[in-house]
């Protein structure tokens, strides 16, 4: 394969696709399909077909408003369906080349318009399974470019000067990582792609490796190249099936076209990807977990140093990067680093896909670029709260991250200050809370999913979350002491500075944002013992009689 | 440049002393006579740093490094005993007390337990945290040992010198954080196992979890040094 057959490839399917005046997408990803959009793709097609129209119905991945799903996209038209459902598959054939039906129309300019696609710049364009559609636009060419035209150090310097930082919630260096595993001394190295995304209310890989999984493996080719690996291995939830399924097709279709396997693009380089599932653990999306578990041992977390840029999977140095790092690869050896490092902020390059979920109108996928603040994304792209309730915080980063309040709204987004405001950026997961939530009660919930989803290891996350999930259990049913309130804090601290991994060190996150933040909450639970927002379960003490 | 320096100097607690490259702190601090209290690690055995009561300050740097594992390099600052850490031992000692079922007194290995001679020394008057009392099983279905959970700590010493010192691989860890328990072969009974009988299980854990059977009261001292000597006699073959 060379650049040269590419544009073919690139031209045949735009050929193919300009015989057609009018292009039908059908979103399919999870959340869409779980509304039976195969049904409406099935059905749009036999109609179009039936009335003798020259229209072309696809499968795409997710479009993004998964609120208003199923979606279907008519272009050039650029008109969007919501709530299609197969009952509407005669009126939208109908109005093709017409007038568009008004009441499925889904008119959210704001939402979209503020948006900058990079990583989803082909989610619901493209069909995931097809790997032509993605060399149409422009896949495959960074890592032939990188291959032909770039020395491995020219790559790395290019990911650098991105100034990308990990997107699985740490946000270490990218092109320093790279260049770690680069230098190692070794003849065998590894690749790993993070695809365990276990926060509750995140989907943003989910949706990346449904909706363009090819992106992911020219991501992790491109890496293969830039530090000398010859093997790659992608690490995905079992819970993600439709993931698992699309990424089993694009790795077959990449070895099909010379993308994968020996001397790919002509060159001596040679890698190949093998899908590697977890079995559930929230922990194996910890590095040195996840290692443990593709070698087949339970999936615990060990001591760094060493990191795995120097001893990792089976001891070799390993490259191990989150999905969505992976997926921003391309674009930046297309476009150049410096084309990355002018969107975002001082620190924090380039965009963020976020999965906004809970008490927000438009739940769904959406990517902005870094800096822009949690406002603009909670009220105008995501719609605000609905149901005339007031917003009261929104959760970033999961399990570990924090609850920030409407007072930090106008924080820009970007690991350093996100951080400052005792949250994280994480991998990307964004809860809206209103006032129909209490801070309580989300709080004993994340450590609860901590206390469960701890490996058991190391005591103080073993037995500390479990102790504070205790705790808190305590001031939710409303026998909690401001003692046990100290007790609480002064636990915390032990279990964020001593324990072994980033489970534990950041499970007490979501209790001391809200102690931070939300402090008269606790104290009505203890001292009043009353929980404002009405979701806990108070009982009126019991009088004991001598 | 000339290979790496094999020697470094450091000081522990302000006191300087010299190191081989790959040598950990708490080898180093224990050469010196400093003394790191420890759970998990056991001399012979391949480290965790699973119990992190051996979590130590180093100057410059936020983060604790557990000193069984972490390798020490010129110019270290080490500090072994501080607030912090004393506060965090004894909270770790604390938490132990209460996630299982540690009653001394009817204990056989009272008066020869770690946790407790740890909890002493570092001061543990109380517990401070509601006991969990949760509901453990005995297993006594091995002629000569038996099992207690109530009393573990899984400090996996047992399943590392199963695997690695005696070849057997009979013990291993089931089930996830406070559910976690070390289990004999795939949850089999102790007695009916694919266990060898050599006991070194029985000598390395370090509270009265894992016994010899027909012990009574507090006659029960472990002997776990056999185990760099018997590494050293392997390594010389």
């Amino acid at each position: 394969m060379t650049i040269e057959e590419l544009d073919q490839i690139a031209k045949s399917v735009r050929a193919e696709n300009a015989k057609f005046s009018q292009e039908i997408s059908v979103c399919m990803g999870t959340g869409c399909m779980s509304q039976h959009s195969e049904r409406i793709k099935d059905a749009l097609a036999k109609a179009v077909e039936a009335k003798g129209k020259n229209v072309l119905v696809r499968r795409t991945g997710c479009m993004g408003l998964c609120a208003a799903g199923p979606l279907v996209l008519i272009e050039p038209e650029e008109t969007l369906y919501q709530h299609v459902n197969v009952s509407h598959v005669d009126k939208v054939t109908e109005s093709l080349g017409g007038r568009p039906i008004p009441e499925l129309q889904c008119e959210l300019r704001e939402h979209f318009d503020r948006q900058v696609h990079v990583v989803l710049e082909n989610s619901g364009r493209i069909d995931p399974e097809k790997i032509d559609d993605y060399i149409a636009r422009d896949g495959y060419r960074a890592l032939l470019t990188a291959l032909n035209d770039m020395t491995p150090n020219g790559v790395i310097r290019q990911i650098t000067e991105s100034g990308l930082r990990g997107r699985g919630g740490g946000g270490y260096p990218t092109g320093l990582k790279w260049g770690t595993v680069a230098k190692a001394p070794g003849d065998l190295k590894y690749v790993i792609c993070n695809g365990d995304e276990g926060d509750p209310g995140a989907f943003m890989d989910r949706s990346v490796l449904e909706s363009d999984p090819q992106r992911v493996i020219e991501g992790m080719a491109i890496a293969a190249y830039a530090v000398g690996a010859s093997k790659g291995y992608i690490y995905v939830r079992a819970e993600y099936p439709l993931a698992v399924s699309r990424l089993t097709v694009s790795l077959r279709e990449a070895r099909r076209r010379g993308l994968l396997g020996n001397d790919i693009g002509n060159t001596p380089f040679n890698f190949d990807v093998e899908i590697r599932l977890g079995a559930g653990a929230f922990v194996c999306g910890e590095e040195t977990a996840l290692i443990a578990s593709i070698e087949g041992k339970r999936g615990t977390p060990k001591p760094r140093p060493p990191y795995p840029a120097v001893s990792g999977l089976w001891g070799r140095p390993t490259l191990i990067n989150n999905v969505e790092t992976f997926a921003n690869i391309a674009p930046i050896v297309r476009n150049g680093g410096r084309w990355f490092a002018s969107m975002g902020s001082e620190r924090s390059k380039g965009t963020k896909v976020f999965a906004l979920t809970g008490k927000i109108t438009n739940t769904g996928l959406v990517e902005v670029p870094m800096g822009i603040k949690l406002r603009e994304i909670i009220e105008v792209i995501g719609g605000g709260v609905p149901d005339g309730h007031k917003f009261k915080a929104v959760q970033t980063g999961g399990p570990s991250g924090g609850c920030l309040p409407a007072e930090m709204l106008d924080i820009g987004v970007s690991y350093d200050a996100l951080l400052a405001a005792g949250s994280i950026m994480g991998s990307g997961g964004m809860i809206v809370m209103d006032d129909t939530s209490c801070m309580v009660n989300v709080a004993r919930f994340f450590v609860e999913f901590c206390m469960t989803e701890s490996c058991g290891k190391c005591i103080p996350c073993r037995a500390g979350t479990a102790q504070m999930f205790t705790l808190l259990s305590r001031f939710c049913n409303g026998t909690g002491t401001m003692e046990d309130l100290s007790l609480l804090e002064s636990l915390c601290v032990t279990v964020k500075e001593a324990s072994l991994c980033g489970l534990g060190q950041t499970a007490p996150n979501p209790v001391l944002s809200t102690l931070k933040y939300f402090r008269n909450e606790y104290i009505d639970h203890i001292v009043h013992k009353k929980c404002t927002a009405g979701v806990c379960n108070i009982q009126a003490p019991v009088e004991v009689l001598a | 440049m000339s290979e790496a320096v094999d020697v470094k100097t450091l000081t522990i607690d302000g006191k300087e002393v010299s190191a081989s490259r790959k040598q950990t702190i708490l080898e180093v601090a224990r050469e010196n006579d400093i003394e790191i209290p420890t759970l998990c690690h056991l001399d012979g055995l391949s480290d965790v740093g699973a119990c992190r009561m051996c979590l130590v300050e180093i100057k410059g740097s936020n983060k604790l490094l557990p000193a069984c594992v972490a390798t020490v390099y010129e110019g270290m600052e080490v500090t072994t005993q501080s607030d912090r850490l004393k506060n965090h031992r004894r909270t770790i000692l604390e938490l132990l007390l209460a996630e299982r079922n540690h009653i001394c007194s009817v204990c056989v290995a009272n008066g020869n337990c770690e946790l407790q001679t740890l909890a002493q020394q570092e001061g543990v008057t109380h517990v401070r945290f509601p006991y969990r009392n949760p509901e453990l099983t005995v297993d006594a279905s091995h002629e000569r040992f038996t099992a207690d959970h109530n009393r573990c700590i899984l400090c996996t010493r047992c399943v590392r010198v199963c695997a690695e010192v005696e070849g057997a691989h009979v013990w291993d860890v089931m089930g996830r954080g406070i559910n976690s328990m070390v289990i004999t072969d795939l949850h089999q009974d102790w007695g009916s196992s694919s266990c060898t009988r050599c006991g070194k299980c029985v000598q390395v854990c370090p509270t009265g979890a894992l016994f010899d059977k027909g012990k009574v009261g507090t006659e029960h001292p472990k002997y776990p040094d056999f185990l760099p000597y018997l590494n050293l006699m392997r390594e010389a073959q």
